[in-house]
């Protein structure tokens, strides 16, 4: 293209037609090309980008005219990553490109809304009564009037109001809620800080400060692979997207890229021109399919099977057989194969046990119980390695907790040093009678030491994925084509379909590519295998493949997990002003989905108990445990949060405490003892209990993510609703948790949604606030995707009367103050916290052995076997002033991420002078955060990411303790800090630092644990190293010690058949796989995406099933089950697989939804469906990388198991 | 020789991830108005399928594009200009409304406004043209990702066009599923059919880039253009009356800047490029009488911008010197001309498309079985072209009027080009098997590859 502005147009010459007379050429130019080129012309281009919903942090040019928001392009002015890769220019997808729409749509919430049943019923009592808090009593303290207002919910009938009267009511409820119940009554839920930081910290904030309950989400959502804290210690850390380029074999695995990952797909499909080989596994023939050079199409849920038979050759081929000199020294350096375990005799087997420790060889060393150990192949004794947890945590330890391994020579296997060779128990679910499965038997070469008979964990995982090697005893397959054993090829061909030759081939494949390339093999993975109950079998059997061929830390290869994208890159700055704690520590985090699954009783619906996932091999530790039983032994010792935490308001613990002379920990244990104080996760329908006042902002809970959805509109918010499940029968309910026999309806008092969209989440809310757009607001936004900080800013104000997050929420704070200073003032509050990661309290429960103090197995000890009891002193009266100024707690304890503490004086006298400084309470001139300019301000200068002077601190203060050497990481940017401005201007790329494991150190591009491989930095886990076994006393009950497949949970069995009958059904898998036009609810009501896609709800079937039920292409159709009904129009294609449907994530219930005809109710939206299912491994706590952090370990919301009738419906809908 | 300058564009559709990007962005710029609500001047349909409109390439139906006479020379289907004349007030092959689709909107604020009632608001479906309420039955990306596909897909024309057998192996199951994305724009033809019906005179080819406009002051609203463009990429507004197409973003490239279709593209696929071509040539390019060498006669009449024969003449027509500086390092040149890997959309309507269009590899074995998979030699990870899931026939119906020959020589060039640079990344060596495969030079390869692969922006536009 000829770039400059001065194209000569012609436009004075005269027309000219064409020789043959076909074409004229050039006439002279007139007026009505103006329209095009006015339409062209704007005022203004304003830098944002796209926040809730998406965390793509995509930098888009907004364009105005005329003081009118016009549309929308990409930014292309991204940093380069280098001449000899692709760039990152144009990153976006088409429903940002729509997301101006929103601005003027007919259905923005202009306005506050107030359901006008509420509002009246307001009024009458304020009015009355004079007081606010005592008109909230008054109308929530009458079962009648509460009735009336709660079961209008969710029917229309808004009202306006002002925004004085709006945030009146909701301070209001939160005073009243914090005096009569309890400040962690008053719950708040906002997804994914990294998505718009300041709008996440806004009501973060304020929740903090008055004790409110914050819930959890990468967890809630069933993003958060489980298997990555089991393995890693670590959160989620992934490879940004430049890095697929640099892979050399990439499978995508359960993770539709082009639709779920559309502005970096560009690096997958250029990648192939490289010379990279791709895979695609995915049971349907999906948009990413087309690019793979290998489609594996298993049966849905079965992925775990197919993994674990390519680990299966992986073993054979590149450990067995051959031995590979990369695979060898990695997995030797760098993962717990070498790490010898306990075998102890059950039953006239053996079974792998616990890690063996310093403290089984006599050590009396600091923390010995926390020092594993290994076996030296040269000198043929056993060793304790640097870098376990015990070094980490010890005076000791300083300079040692590192992978360096000196003189040793770790033996992988104890084969040639065995003396004796000893079968032992295996279990398998594959088969069995009920979900625990069965067990099977295959030997291990032994070594006793000490008192103990040992093996390695290599020699474990050797005989758990069948890979026989001579003399061994036990049950072995034959061959690659023995189906009739676990892991063969032929065995997961018989459940996943995928041929075996193909499985083999694939593996193989995928081993020799880190072979020849050092480690750029690369499994890209998502949705589709994360959701499942058993997702972190699925994941864990991933890992292997990358851990044992090297690929992990190196870049081009490794996990690629990218769902629920959450990386806050700079996450302390973002994480200490969000939670308060420059006022105050913790905060009540919540893991979401315990609180969800008792607050929306769903814990009475089940269909099984916890003892039946347990495997045989398990010592009954959870037999008559429900999953309700389960969550309330997590919650009393110590290894979860349970929000709202006592059957008693905590500030009138507190005073009881003093008025008893106690102090309040003492008084807790004692009246916990006595069974005077209990905890609310044992009785949750006692109203004593129920969370009575819920803010949901920059989410859509109801229409999107709050599975279950039937029962959230039944029991929580008290109105109609489609569940149509019995409860559990008597002999299956609860053992320790109370049932009483009338489940409650209506637990919630208030219902807040903040948005610029008409949810169902505003729908159902009994107050609407309007939100300002990602167009109207200064925020931050990253990603892992790619390593730049974006900011967004106003393309206009936010017009009608719409306020940005960060406004809606000073102006709560501040009516609450007003209110509060009458009805609280000052007082104390008492916080149960349960032990966290990445602190001396992972060292609480050594050797993952439960005890349970209230089973008399030990005391309560806070802080040890029970949570810790941690006092803070609120005043009520000085929120609004709090929001508005950082806190005096960062210039004495600074700020702690991960285990490393920085002082920040430099940072917050920068902010003094940068943000000014305001007053608060008694605290002056502190650095301000009076608005959301300041609040990106001062999360850029509290981070490591984007203050190198933070960056290079963190990492000195990292190496006294690893004694390596890692400082020099950041020297490149020591000067360098990031400010808001900057990242107005464009995108910019963020500085190495400890708060995350990957480098972009000297232009590399990001990937997750290179700084481990490449500096011996422990992981964060008890063995320092990558974990293939785990052995936590609840992971051994269910059989989990080792990668191991579990198919899907049998909903058959444990729910029975849900047909009804009387005409053509057809019962089928029920995925809901992310959308290609909408990102989750959002934008699946933008005009622009409805004409694109389908116009409303549908449910894509195969044709095979759709021929079953008599159904043709977009046919009305109903599916339900008994957890609700949804009416959609079918979508029939070939490229289903039988026996699976899509309704893809998330139709929300606004936008052409017909009544169903089963219900007569709205149709549903798509978790009409589903329901939440905990699964116990994930509650657990107190022992090394099993310790609890906000969304990085916690019950998942796991829905993909679920099944559903389809059947086709009247065609006459009605709406 | 007479030079002209045409702005072109090539996409790649084997970069394609039919995200549908380009279509909102040109939507929310150019067509999101009155009048226009059907109208996507850039649109993506789903392969196979038939299309936006419904079967717009079956030309016996629609009657777009040019034929031959018996005398061998070139005439629009549709027919000469009295038969034109006489259909001027009942053309009879004009899509309906219900060929495109009946645009929607919904009753949205009753989100906001419904009063108290038994039921969860909802917002319905209304026509955006009469504002009644409608049920939504086709839509403007109705077959997305094969939806419905069994149903609708089997009459898409390409497949009749295949040869029997090979139609035959076109079947509509899980097992043998295929699909790609083939996003369209106006084709800004050398020969435009639409110009050459319109009986006001009211569309033209601009002179120095060859972007074919529609006069909004001369449009009368005949719509012959609609008839006869055999890509239906002509459309009336239904407000104005008169006749709206895709403008190539003339405002934006007579600044420099690309078309926002091409910008926005977040596949990176998109090349726009300057070609110069031989006026003199056009009428016999595309009168040429076997449908076959209609390829070899368009890339005849393209100039070699290198040649200073060229050069001179266009200096002589007046052509500037950052012009032809453009043509050198055009993409659309190097990718159609040079390597020969771009294909233009059905040459046989013979109106020279000048958007053209790197096939899709789809490289993907058979879901279920084994299929030719090498178990021996992990080293060796691809396989041969001849495994591809979407037929080369298929291909060839739509971008070499069923030389199937033709769309293998490309798709060698691609595959070929993926095996050289594996061993040249993985070890370093230079495969010069594939080299004399292809008849390729290394240096071909790696400028192929930097043009496909790193497609900087500076190298794309």
């Amino acid at each position: 293209m000829p770039d400059d502005a001065q194209t000569p147009r012609r436009y004075f010459r005269r027309a000219d037609v064409s020789a043959d007379g076909h074409t004229l050429h050039q006439i002279d130019s007139s007026q009505w090309e103006h329209f095009y080129r006015d339409r062209w012309s704007h005022d203004k281009v304003v830098r944002s980008t796209h926040g809730v919903n998406c965390t793509g942090s995509c930098s888009w040019q907004v364009f105005v005219k005329d003081g009118l928001i016009t549309w929308e392009h990409q930014a292309t002015d991204y940093p380069s990553v280098g001449p000899d890769s692709p760039e990152y220019e144009p990153r976006g997808c088409p429903r940002g490109a729509s997301f101006s729409w929103y601005t003027y749509s007919p259905s923005r919430v202009r306005y506050p809304y107030v359901r006008g049943v509420l509002l009246e019923m307001w009024r009458e009592a304020k009015q009355r009564l004079g007081d606010p808090v005592a008109a909230w009593q008054e109308i929530t303290g009458d079962p009648e009037r509460a009735r009336t207002y709660k079961r209008a919910r969710g029917k229309g009938g808004f009202v306006r109001a002002s925004w004085e009267e709006a945030t009146e009511i909701i301070a209001a409820a939160h005073v009243a809620t914090t005096k009569n119940y309890g400040p962690d009554r008053v719950v708040g839920f906002t997804p994914i800080p990294a998505m718009s930081m300041a709008s996440f910290a806004a009501g973060t904030r304020y929740h903090s400060l008055i004790g409110g309950t914050l819930l959890s989400f990468y967890d809630w959502y069933a993003d958060l692979p489980i298997a990555s804290p089991q393995v890693w210690g670590d959160q989620t850390d992934v490879p940004e997207s430049a890095d697929w380029w640099n892979s050399s074999y990439l499978v995508m695995w359960g993770s539709n890229i082009p639709v779920t990952r559309t502005p970096d797909a560009h690096f997958m499909t250029e990648a192939r021109y490289k010379g990279t080989k791709v895979v695609a596994v995915s049971p349907d023939y999906a948009d990413n399919v087309k690019f793979a050079d290998d489609w594996l199409a298993p049966h849905p849920g079965t992925d775990g099977a197919l993994a674990m038979a390519m680990g299966h050759v992986v073993l054979t081929e590149f450990f067995r057989d051959r031995q590979v000199p990369y695979f060898d020294n990695y997995v030797r350096r760098y993962t717990d194969l070498p790490f010898l375990v306990t075998l102890t005799e059950r039953g006239g087997g053996y079974q792998a046990d616990k890690f063996l420790t310093a403290a089984d060889l006599g050590h009396d060393d600091e923390h010995a119980a926390f020092k594993t150990v290994l076996f030296d192949d040269t000198t043929g004794e056993p060793v304790v390695p640097n870098g376990s947890l015990g070094h980490r945590w010890s005076e000791s330890g300083k300079g040692t907790w590192n992978l360096d391994l000196g003189e040793t020579d770790p033996a992988l296997t104890l084969y040639s040093w065995a003396d004796e060779h000893v079968a032992v128990e295996l279990p398998r679910f594959d088969e069995g009678a009920t979900e625990g499965g069965a067990t099977l038997r295959r030997g291990v070469p032994a070594l006793r030491i000490g008192d103990e008979l040992v093996t390695t964990v290599f020699d474990l995982l050797m005989a758990q994925y069948g890979v026989v090697r001579e003399e061994l005893p036990g049950d072995w397959p034959t061959s690659y084509d023995d189906a009739s054993q676990p892991y063969t090829p032929a065995w997961a061909e018989e459940i996943t379909s995928v041929p075996a030759a193909t499985t083999a081939r694939i593996a193989r494949e995928f081993a020799r590519n880190a072979e020849r390339s050092e480690g750029r093999s690369m499994i890209a993975m998502g949705a589709g295998t994360n959701h499942w109950f058993h997702s972190d079998t699925i994941y864990r059997a991933f890992l292997s493949l990358v851990m044992l061929t090297g690929c992990q830390g190196r870049n081009g290869g490794g996990w690629a997990h990218y769902v629920g994208q959450e990386k806050a890159r700079p996450i302390t700055g973002m994480q200490h002003l969000a939670f308060g704690f420059d006022w105050q520590r913790p905060t009540r985090h919540m893991a979401g989905t315990a609180f969800w699954y008792l607050a929306t009783d769903q814990w009475r619906y089940e269909g099984f108990r916890a003892d039946e996932l347990t495997s045989p091999l398990g010592r009954g530790t959870l037999r008559g445990k429900s999953f309700a039983d389960c969550n309330a032994q997590a919650a009393r010792l110590g290894w979860l949060p349970s929000h709202p935490t006592f059957n008693r308001n905590p500030l009138d613990v507190t005073n009881d405490a003093q008025a008893a002379g106690h102090s309040v920990a003492e008084h807790i244990v004692a009246q916990l003892k006595s069974g005077e104080l209990g905890f609310a996760a044992d009785d949750p329908d006692d109203p004593a209990n129920f969370p009575r006042a819920l803010t949901v902002w920059r989410a859509n809970l109801l229409g999107s993510s709050g599975k279950g959805n039937e029962y959230f509109l039944r029991h929580l918010l008290g109105t109609d609703a489609a569940v149509r499940s019995e409860e559990t029968p008597p002999e299956g309910r609860p053992v320790d948790v109370t049932w009483r026999d009338n489940a409650p309806e209506g637990k919630l008092d208030l219902l807040t949604s903040i948005d610029f969209r008409m949810t169902s989440t505003g729908l159902f809310a009994d107050i609407v606030l309007p939100a300002a757009t990602w167009y109207e607001k200064h925020d931050l936004s990253t990603t892992d995707m790619h390593p730049y900080v974006h900011a967004f800013n106003p393309a206009i104000a936010p017009p009608w009367q719409a306020r940005s997050d960060y406004d809606a929420f000073l102006g709560i704070a501040d009516a609450f103050s007003t209110l509060a200073a009458d009805h609280l003032g000052t007082r104390t509050d008492v916080l149960a916290v349960p032990l966290p990661h990445d602190t001396p309290d992972e060292l609480a429960l050594p050797g993952g052995r439960v005890r349970d103090w209230r089973h008399g197995e030990c005391d309560p000890v806070p802080g040890k076997t029970m949570p810790k009891l941690v006092t803070i002193k609120r005043d009520y009266a000085a929120i609004g002033a709090k929001m508005r100024a950082i806190g005096p707690l960062l210039d004495t304890l600074g700020t702690t991420t991960k285990g490393i503490t920085y002082d920040v004086g430099p940072e917050l006298a920068y902010l003094r002078s940068q943000n000014g400084v305001r007053d608060a309470g008694e605290h002056t001139r502190r650095p301000s955060l009076a608005n959301a300019e300041h609040m990106c301000e001062a999360i850029l200068a509290l981070s490591a990411t984007t203050n190198g002077r933070l960056a290079a601190q963190g990492f000195r203060t990292l190496e006294q303790r690893t004694g390596t050497k890692l400082a020099d990481l950041a020297d490149e940017n020591e000067g360098k800090r990031i400010t808001f401005e900057d990242t107005k201007k464009g995108p910019q790329p963020v500085i190495t630092s400890p708060e995350w494991s990957g480098s972009e150190t000297g232009g590399r591009r990001y990937s997750a644990f290179v700084i481990n491989v490449e500096r011996d930095k422990p992981w964060h886990t008890l063995t320092g190293r990558q974990q293939f076994f785990v052995d936590h006393d609840w992971i051994t009950e269910l059989g989990e010690q080792l990668p191991v497949y579990r198919p899907p949970l049998h909903m058959g069995r444990h729910f029975g058949g849900q047909e009804i009958g009387g005409q053509a059904e057809v019962t089928v898998r029920y995925l809901t796989p992310h959308s290609k036009w909408s990102i989750h609810s959002e934008y699946q009501d933008n005009a622009h995406m409805l004409a694109l896609s389908r116009g409303g709800p549908d449910i894509w079937l195969s044709e095979q099933d759709a021929a079953k039920i008599g159904v043709a292409d977009n046919d009305w159709i109903e599916a339900y089950n008994r957890n609700g009904v949804v009416a959609a129009r079918a979508v029939v294609s070939h490229r289903m697989p039988e026996g699976t449907v899509y309704m893809y994530h998330a139709k929300d219930r606004n936008v052409n939804v017909p009544l169903a005809e089963l219900s007569g109710k709205r149709g549903g939206v798509h978790n009409s469906l589903t329901r939440l299912l905990l699964k116990p491994t994930h509650l657990i706590g107190g022992y090394g990388q099993f310790t609890y952090a906000f969304n990085y370990y916690g019950p998942t919301g796991n829905q993909r198991d679920e099944m559903t009738v389809i059947r086709r419906r009247n065609q006459e809908v009605t709406y | 020789m007479r030079v002209m300058a045409q702005v072109a564009m090539v996409m790649n559709l084997d970069k394609c991830i039919g995200c549908h990007t380009c279509s909102v962005t040109c939507k929310q710029t150019w067509t999101n108005r009155d009048g226009t609500e059907y109208v996507w001047f850039n649109n993506v349909e789903t392969k196979p399928g038939i299309g936006y409109p419904k079967y717009h390439e079956d030309q016996q139906r629609w009657r777009g594009g040019w034929v031959l006479d018996r005398r061998g020379k070139l005439k629009l289907r549709s027919g000469g200009k009295v038969k034109r004349l006489l259909s001027l007030f009942a053309n009879p092959n004009l899509p309906s409304i219900d060929d495109y689709y009946e645009p929607i909107t919904y009753d949205y604020d009753t989100l906001l406004t419904a009063p108290a009632g038994p039921h969860t608001p909802v917002i319905r479906p209304k026509s955006a043209l009469t504002g009644n309420d409608t049920s939504i039955t086709w839509g403007a990306n109705w077959e997305d990702d094969l939806g419905g596909a069994p149903e609708h897909a089997p009459g898409d024309p390409n497949i009749a066009a295949m040869p029997p057998q090979a139609a035959e192996k076109v079947r509509f199951s899980f097992e043998q599923t295929f699909m790609f994305h083939l996003p369209r724009i106006c084709e800004h033809c050398l020969n435009p059919a639409c110009v050459s019906a319109c009986p006001s005179g009211a569309m033209f080819k601009r002179e120095e880039d060859g972007i074919v406009l529609v006069d909004q002051d001369r449009c009368r609203g005949w719509r012959m253009c609609v008839s006869a463009c055999p890509y239906k990429k002509v459309y009336l507004n239904h407000t104005t009356g008169k006749a709206e197409k895709c403008t190539f973003c003339f405002p934006r490239i007579e600044n420099g800047q690309p078309t926002v279709c091409a910008e926005t593209c977040v596949g990176r696929l998109r090349y726009i490029g300057l070609v110069l071509y031989d006026a003199d040539k056009v009428t016999a390019a595309a009168s040429v009488p076997n449908e076959q060498d209609l390829l070899d006669a368009q890339r005849d009449a393209f100039l070699d911008p290198h040649d200073p024969e060229v050069i001179a003449a266009a200096r002589d027509e007046g052509i500037p010197d950052d012009w032809v500086e453009a043509a050198q390092r055009s993409p659309v040149y190097a990718l159609a001309v040079k390597h020969r890997v771009a294909l233009p959309l059905h040459p046989e309507y013979r109106t020279m498309p000048m958007v053209w269009y790197v096939p899709p590899l789809s490289p993907v074995l058979d879901a279920v079985t084994d299929a030719n998979g090498d178990n021996t030699d992990p080293d060796q990870v691809f396989h041969a072209i001849t495994d591809l899931r979407i037929p080369m026939e298929y291909l060839a119906s739509l971008f070499s009027a069923g030389d199937a020959d033709v769309v293998a020589g490309v798709l060698m060039k691609l595959s070929a080009m993926r095996g050289y640079m594996r061993a040249r990344t993985l070890d370093g060596t230079v495969a010069d098997n594939l080299l004399a495969a292809t008849g390729m030079s290394a240096d071909d390869m790696e400028s192929l590859y930097r043009l496909l692969a790193i497609a900087r922006y500076e190298e794309r536009y």
